[in-house]
């Protein structure tokens, strides 16, 4: 993936949609074409469009489960590394492993460990933060729907994959958009 | 019998009105970023930072002479600052419920409110924090002792203490509670960076908003992030406060040594948080022009729920007295009968008036809606549960087992100071929020505006040729 070239390529074609029932059907249409690479975008998350665009379950759930217990576990071992081996030292008349006084601590550093995991893990999925990254139409934000048809990367194009931008414009038309543009990527796209 | 086929239909609630599009959303919302702010707004910032002037000024004195200065005396070894800790760790709470609880129970009409209960949240979370730290006198030293690390002292923290549970379960709280507010902010940030015309504004905003450009793939994560943010948080707020309790309930002093602190802890802090959200948005919807957003049925939910954990509060309080004629312990009589009747019985009446009585009057559907009651019943809340802490700290701690032991706790000029100047340190921050942040969610008001298909943009801009960006 050579994007990092200062000649702008063309990315993919983007048509616009007014509303968001519009979006869905028409992404649904292309999920079921023949294109392979392609997004929606829209001003908030509009629900059904990870069924319409075949997206899978996001795992981040895992994610906040793996980190939640590496947390826990962290929370516990410090605690009983500094009480029992390090510093061991008898306070209130309990025994040096007291675990049920460490549970607030174990608990604390599960959340901590978990939310800022997963938040992580979002933005590396995501391909966050990206200050290249601009929006493709200033409207997106406010209250357009679009659909991104996406040019093949290189490689793909190496393979034969070909790409017609009349075409795939043509095609977005078909599907209900109002209006279709190219866009070309500069950068890290 | 009716033997009819009756159907009843609910519609969907209204939760904006005035007929908004998503445009007029941004455009409303934006608004008080994007222009020069007025003079109240500089009167009010000016008070905020004199309050807080006089406070720093005041805890720089105290820094240099010691704690003398304050009202501490023995055995009254806590005072107003831990009061104000706890006070201001429990109206942070309300933002919390608001973004993680309600969200989770899918209650639509937070949308309007959760922005400014979170940035709320993280403001007065920031204020409590100043309190245990120059509570110490030499806050340079409790900023570190505070952390376990390893030092040449060859000591480690005590982490059978409830003080340091607190450093753990009030820093994560404020990391959370921040980490989930910047991720819900992403989106507007977004907004805001692409309708910006200014250049210096737009490479802020481009910065801020990491990139985010609206893609469904994002959005899925993104949607996800939020979710098990919300359900971390959740049990995270009921911990904080509870951890707070027992820095007082796993003592041995009357007053302070019961079980039914941590729910009685909790239900305080999301009843004192409301009213402070209610407090605040009451002034924010008039100055800000945002009384489509944040309705009437959103503040008469907000009141409802002040209504009921106030009731829930009070159920403590009785609950409280029963245990301790129940419990049979002499001591712990005697804690509650002076706590309503003793020197301090001023601050119980107070406390119960405020707390218990005075949201009665939200029983009624019109003093529920109407804005001055409410805005005046929110004060009373917040005064109340000011006077709950103090009640709980002072009262306990001023007539302990030994009467050679016991003294009257006054506080000084430097412990109201400080006080004032932690309400200026709060305000300031939630000021400069409202000139620099969308104070509604944008992206989730538009998420449930329920418009009708082909109704996506009532009277849409005329689509035009816009340069490409890649």
């Amino acid at each position: 993936m050579d994007n990092q070239s200062k000649v702008p390529h063309l990315a993919g074609v983007i048509g616009f949609f007014s509303d968001p029932h519009q979006l869905l059907r028409a992404t649904e249409k292309v999920r079921d074409s023949s294109y392979k690479h392609f997004d929606a975008f829209s001003p908030y998350p509009v629900h059904g469009m990870d069924a319409a665009q075949g997206l899978k379950r996001s795992p981040l759930p895992l994610v906040t489960f793996a980190a939640g217990l590496t947390g826990g576990s962290l929370g516990f071992l410090l605690q009983y590394w500094t009480s029992v081996i390090d510093w061991p030292l008898i306070v209130g008349g309990k025994p040096l492993n007291s675990w049920p006084a460490f549970v607030p601590v174990m608990f604390e550093c599960t959340i901590l460990f978990a939310g800022l995991a997963t938040v992580g893990a979002m933005f590396l999925l995501n391909g966050l933060p990206n200050h290249k990254r601009k929006a493709f139409d200033p409207r997106i934000t406010r209250d357009q729907f679009a659909l991104l048809i996406e040019a093949p990367v290189a490689l793909e194009e190496d393979q034969g994959v070909k790409f017609d931008e009349g075409k795939t414009a043509e095609f977005l038309k078909s599907i209900g958009a109002k209006e279709v543009k190219s866009v070309y990527s500069e950068g890290w796209f | 019998m009716s033997t009819s086929t009756e159907v009843t239909t609910f519609k969907s609630e209204v939760l904006v009105t005035g007929g908004k599009s998503f445009s007029d959303v941004n455009n409303d919302i934006s608004a008080p970023l994007e222009r020069f702010p007025a003079k109240t707004w500089w009167a009010c910032f000016s008070i905020a930072i004199a309050a807080f002037g006089l406070g720093a000024a005041l805890a720089a004195d105290m820094f240099m002479n010691g704690l003398g200065v304050l009202g501490l005396n023995q055995p009254n070894g806590w005072g107003i600052f831990i009061v104000n800790f706890v006070f201001w760790v429990g109206i942070g709470h309300a933002g919390t419920l608001i973004s993680a609880v309600l969200f989770l129970f899918r209650q639509k009409w937070r949308t309007a409110i959760n922005r400014s209960a979170e940035a709320m949240t993280i403001f007065a979370v920031m204020t409590a924090l100043l309190f245990p730290v120059i509570h110490t006198g030499r806050p340079w030293y409790a900023a570190i002792w505070l952390l376990p690390y390893p030092n040449q002292r060859h000591l480690w923290v005590n982490f059978r203490s409830p003080l340091l549970w607190d450093v753990f379960a009030v820093g994560t709280y404020f990391t959370i509670s921040l980490t989930f507010w910047f991720v819900g902010l992403i989106p507007d940030l977004a907004s805001i960076r692409d309708r910006a015309k200014n250049p210096i504004r737009k490479i802020i905003y481009t910065l801020l908003s990491v990139g985010w450009r609206g893609s469904n793939k994002n959005w899925s994560h993104y949607e996800t992030t939020y979710m098990i943010l919300a359900g971390l948080s959740t049990p995270l707020v009921l911990s904080v406060h509870s951890v707070v309790s027992f820095d007082f309930a796993t003592s041995n002093l009357p007053g302070w040594h019961t079980t039914i602190f941590p729910p009685y802890f909790v239900a305080g802090a999301i009843f004192s948080g409301f009213a402070m959200v209610v407090t605040l948005l009451v002034i924010a919807r008039e100055v800000f022009n945002l009384k489509d957003y944040i309705t009437l049925n959103h503040l008469e939910k907000m009141n409802k729920i002040i209504m009921a954990t106030g009731m829930i509060v009070g159920y403590a309080y009785s609950c409280e007295f029963f245990i301790a004629w129940y419990s049979g312990n002499p001591f712990e009589r005697f804690a509650f009968i002076n706590r309503a009747f003793g020197p301090y019985w001023w601050a119980y009446w107070i406390m119960v008036s405020c707390n218990v009585f005075i949201p009665q009057v939200f029983w009624l559907r019109k003093a529920r809606r109407s804005i001055p009651v409410m805005f005046v019943v929110s004060l009373f809340v917040n005064i109340g549960m000011w006077f709950e802490r103090f009640v709980i700290v002072v009262t306990s701690l001023h007539r302990d087992f030994v009467p050679s032991n016991w003294k009257y706790y006054v506080p000084t000029w430097y412990d109201w100071g400080i006080t004032l100047g932690s309400f200026g340190w709060f305000f300031i921050w939630f000021l400069l929020f409202c000139r620099v942040l969308p104070v509604i969610a944008m992206a989730e008001v538009k998420g449930v505006m329920n418009l009708e298909e082909g109704d996506g943009s009532h009277g849409p801009v005329p689509l035009k040729e816009v340069p490409a960006h890649g």
